[in-house]
């Protein structure tokens, strides 16, 4: 939906001088140098804006627009000359006569092994863009070895800091068995990047109630409610924002999860059609994903202007009664 | 804030325990008496129980969520029920040279497993290095309970280990221990440990105390900046910065500014600072009291690490006696000067010791590295611009007003002036910390601490700590000093000097720094989290002799996690993680015997 629409012809079109708007001064404007081109941009951008701004696709993935940078997955660095580590292009701002190279080996090796070491300890299988990434930079995370025994129930939450069991052969990786503990969304964490997204999106970036955070150090960090508490006995109110900002589906509808384990899940029969949602005043854009006549998830797109794609809990899940109608 | 709060209720206990720390905690930043809060719940019944997580969430205004993040970042806090009295034993480097696993071996034949607990009443753990590596091995123990203790103890064994864990006092050795130049003249860091009664402020003024306070504030601000940026003192915590230049850039800086001193002191090998702290606390805080004149700051903080509760009680009193003669407050020295300093533990995490993560600990929030720039200096503590100084940096700042910055410059080399401080332990017959003026050599610092131990033939040399590297015996005449080091390959860091004779298996040397990045990182950037889990995975199938394919393709995914880790990670950790293995690598031919037996199938023989 576009929030721009023609004026209602009922109002009254203003006749006296029209009301004077503080003028934003023009941005000053820095001068760098990407990949051997002159680039200016506004004061403030990012070398990730920056990029862009010259059509370079930058990789990203604990990048959101709508939140605020938080740099831990290390995919989108580049080379600054006179830098002696490379720094992530989506927090570093532009400075005057920077000089960056977004493509050099050093850069390329370094997103390698994000990937390869990403893709060799979590499941990336619902994860796209990640896979696209790993095709463009011929990541092979299967050369850290077979995966290792993956993790019983609660083990990974139970781990201390601090102390971790000797090596296995294999690779450790974050397997663990998916939490499934209320009838809307599953929470898969072997599938988890620790992107921080959702976190951002539980708390003050979106939703303000804060049910979940990061716990643990090192390689048992994971995303958690307070002592692994049941969502059902935390603050999530079930907005759903978390899953509409995870990368990897590690966050997904019970609905879809129940349908990709009984080997229903079928994009291809899938239709996508932009909605308003019926129940309030706010006007969210929902996008209904449509299967075999049944409404199988609901997402609003990241860009929608007002809402950055956040829904609550009413136009994410409350479609029940749509699919009992038929 | 809007919170929601599971059903679990706190014992009396709890409240009472959180309710003391809050009690002081007057100010409107509730949150940055989190972790003052879990360590009092943990001091008193020994784990974080849901209930007294909620309550002291309430209290605070925390979600639970993020205060249980927090609660589980650090290795002292436990958020698992366990026995009220944990012996922590020191497993790093130069313990586990001198006998650290025999005594875990031991500890486990009389109380069971690591972690686990026959009567529920005490267990004992493996714990990285504890700072008193010149005394190895080391342990920590803590009881919990309504008169909780805690106690280092170094060197270790297992019966003193278990009488103390029963509730015992055991008396350690004297600070001459550990400074074995201890009386000699011409300290000047050193001066006064072991030779004033570190708990009595007329000592600490008859040995010169305050005299460069007094001095300090007669020359005002600007003058002591200009003092200190011509001593050319650059930082002893690691990353070598001028400090007169840092001093210098945040007096154009808005008000509040903070002082902070990072004595997180967790570098395995390093335990300098914990030799100042607990011989000259009164020292620190007059320097402190200077820096903080100096830059405009009016409130310090002291972020000391959880594991040295001796040094930790001696500033307690010390910062109590200076209150109460005005040395510290609204008016110090009658002088119209308002600076007070706060004394915070941390919990067990070495990257607390960086220095964006030591702030957001100070902050209430997990110590996870922030992104530079923007610096401290800058964007600091509460996002206030702030001073962050390592304790002997700090410490400097005395003979550098008494002997003035110029006096000072002449100490030393052209770019390493002053003297540094070295923390000998390994395979010397004399541990300790030494100080010397910037300029000996390897060679001079290992024969003033005696010359080698053990079997007496030295194998290799750790500088710097688990994040330095290594140095071998053609290397002993490398000058200690920053670019003396920085020629060799390496770099002072800590100012770890730790030789290993030649029965010492390197190769379990560095599966032990794998395993310490491992557990350190904190786990926020990729390239860390995961890679040095990886790096520690190969390191042990090469020390197997079962290589996955080869040898040769191990060792090239060991160089590309390290060149990931070093160029893509947020900070320091990860950065150095793979420093010293890469060291060792290049210089020793470690792995090579067993390659030739597993090469030919790659696989298990
Ligand atoms: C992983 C890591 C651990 C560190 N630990 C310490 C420490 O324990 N003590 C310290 O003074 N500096 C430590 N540093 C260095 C600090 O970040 C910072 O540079 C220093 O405190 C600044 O003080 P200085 O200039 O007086 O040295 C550490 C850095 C890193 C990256
Ligand atoms: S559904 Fe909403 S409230 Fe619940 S965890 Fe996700 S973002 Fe937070
Ligand atoms: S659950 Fe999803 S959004 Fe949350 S940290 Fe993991 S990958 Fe990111
Ligand atoms: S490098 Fe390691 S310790 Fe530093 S921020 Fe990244 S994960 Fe944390
Ligand atoms: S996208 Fe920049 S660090 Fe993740
Ligand atoms: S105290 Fe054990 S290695 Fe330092």
């Amino acid at each position: 939906m576009s929030t721009q629409s023609a004026p209602d012809p009922k109002i009254p079109v203003p006749r006296g001088p029209l009301p004077i708007l503080p003028q934003s001064r023009p941005a000053r404007m820095v001068e760098i140098t990407i990949d051997g081109k002159p680039v200016s941009v506004p004061q403030g951008s990012t070398l990730l804006d920056a990029a862009r701004s010259i059509g370079i696709d930058t990789p990203t993935l604990c990048f959101l627009e709508s939140l605020t940078p938080v740099n831990v997955c290390r995919i989108c660095v580049v080379e600054v000359e006179g830098m002696r580590a490379l720094v992530p292009a989506c927090s570093r701002q532009a400075e005057p006569g920077m000089v960056v190279k977004t493509d050099s080996e050093r850069v390329q090796l370094s997103r390698r092994l994000v990937l390869e070491l990403l893709a060799s300890s979590v499941d990336v299988s619902t994860a796209p863009q990640l896979q696209e990434y790993m095709r463009r930079y011929s990541a092979r995370p299967e050369r850290f070895g077979e995966p290792a025994t993956p993790a019983a129930e609660g083990e990974r939450d139970a781990a201390q800091p601090g102390h971790h069991q000797p090596p296995e052969t294999g690779a450790a990786t974050v397997a663990q068995p998916v939490k499934i503990d209320n009838k809307l969304y599953v929470r898969d964490y072997g599938k988890c990047i620790l992107c921080y997204k959702c976190v951002e999106a539980c708390g003050v970036d979106a939703q303000n109630t804060f049910a979940i955070a990061v716990a643990g150090r090192g390689f048992e960090v994971r995303i958690s409610t307070e002592y692994n508490t049941p969502l059902t006995n935390s603050a999530c109110v079930y907005c759903g924002n978390c899953i509409g900002v995870c990368p990897t589906g590690a966050l997904m509808f019970r609905s879809e999860y129940e349908m990709r384990q009984s080997g229903t899940w079928d994009e291809s029969k899938q239709t996508h059609t932009d909605t308003i949602c019926p129940y309030c005043g706010v006007g969210c854009t929902l996008t209904v994903h449509v299967q075999d006549e049944k409404i199988v998830k609901v997402t609003s797109p990241l860009d929608q202007e007002i809402t950055e794609g956040h829904l609550c809990i009413k136009g994410r899940f409350g479609w029940e009664w749509v699919n009992q109608k038929k | 804030m809007d919170l929601h709060f599971t059903e679990a209720a706190p014992a009396a206990e709890e409240v009472a325990a959180v309710d003391r720390v809050v009690s002081v905690a007057a100010n409107g930043l509730k949150r940055t008496y989190l972790l003052p809060v879990l360590h009092a719940i943990q001091d008193r019944v020994g784990w974080i129980s849901p209930g007294a997580l909620n309550y002291a969430s309430r209290i605070l205004e925390v979600p639970p969520a993020e205060a249980f993040g927090v609660a589980d970042f650090y290795a002292l806090l436990s958020t698992h029920p366990q026995p009220p009295a944990v012996a922590h034993v020191c497993d790093d480097i130069a313990c586990k040279i001198k006998g650290a696993d025999q005594l875990c071996s031991e500890l486990e034949k009389a109380h069971g497993p690591e972690g686990s607990s026959p009567d529920g009443k005490l267990t004992w753990r493996r714990s990285p290095c504890l700072g008193t590596c010149e005394r190895a091995p080391a342990a920590l123990v803590l009881v919990a309970g309504e008169r909780h203790t805690e106690q280092a103890l170094a060197s270790a064994n297992s019966e003193e280990i278990t009488a103390t864990l029963q509730g015992r006092q055991i008396s350690q050795p004297a600070l001459s221990a550990s400074v074995p130049q201890m009386g000699q003249p011409g300290l000047t860091l050193l001066r006064r440990v072991g030779q004033i009664n570190p708990e009595s402020l007329d000592e600490y003024r008859a040995a010169d105390g305050f005299l460069a306070l007094r001095r300090a504030f007669e020359m005002g601000p600007a003058a002591v900046v200009r003092e200190m940026t011509e001593s050319k003192l650059v930082g002893r915590g690691g990353a070598a910065f001028p400090c007169g230049q840092k001093w210098q850039s945040i007096l154009s800086a808005a008000s509040p500014r903070y002082l902070v001193c990072n004595a997180d002191e967790s570098e395995p090998g390093t335990f300098k600072d914990r030799v100042l702290m607990e011989g000259d606390p009164y020292a620190l805080i007059e320097s402190m009291i200077i820096a903080a004149f100096a830059t405009g700051c009016e409130q310090g903080y002291l972020y000391i690490r959880g594991e040295c509760p001796l040094a930790r009680r001696r500033l307690e009193h010390a910062i109590r006696d200076c209150r109460a003669q005005s040395l510290l407050g609204t008016n110090i020295l009658g002088a119209g000067v308002c600076f007070d300093i706060e004394l915070r533990a941390g919990a067990g995490a070495y990257i607390c010791g960086e220095e964006t993560a030591l702030l957001n600990s100070i902050e209430g929030k997990r110590g996870e590295p922030r992104n530079k720039p923007p610096f401290p200096t800058q964007v600091g503590l509460f996002g206030k611009p702030t001073i962050i100084q390592n304790v002997e940096t700090l410490l400097n700042v005395l003979p550098i007003i008494m002997q003035g910055g110029k006096a000072f410059a002449a100490i030393g080399t052209e770019r390493s002036t002053g003297t540094k401080l070295f923390c000998l332990s390994g395979h010397v017959a004399k541990p300790g910390v030494y100080e010397v003026p910037f300029g000996a050599t390897l060679r001079e610092l290992l024969d003033l601490a005696g010359g080698i131990s053990g079997s007496g033939k030295l194998q290799a040399i750790l500088v710097g700590g688990a994040a330095g590297s290594f140095l071998g015996p053609t290397d002993l005449d490398t000058q200690m000093t920053f670019e003396g080091t920085r020629a060799a390959g390496t770099a002072l860091g800590s100012a770890v000097v730790m030789p290993f004779d030649d029965t010492v298996d390197l190769r379990e040397i560095l599966l032990c720094i794998a395993s310490f990045f491992r557990d350190e990182s904190c786990g926020q950037c990729v390239p860390c989290r995961v890679g040095t889990v990886r790096q520690e995975e190969i390191l042990w199938r090469l020390a197997a002799g079962r290589p996955l394919a080869s040898r040769a393709t191990e060792l090239v995914m060991l160089k590309e996690v390290g060149q990931a880790m070093r160029d893509a990670s947020i900070c320091g950790l990860g950065q150095t993680a793979s420093s010293a293995i890469e060291s060792a690598l290049s210089r020793f031919p470690l792995f090579r015997d067993r390659e030739i037996q597993a090469e030919p199938g790659g696989v298990e023989r």
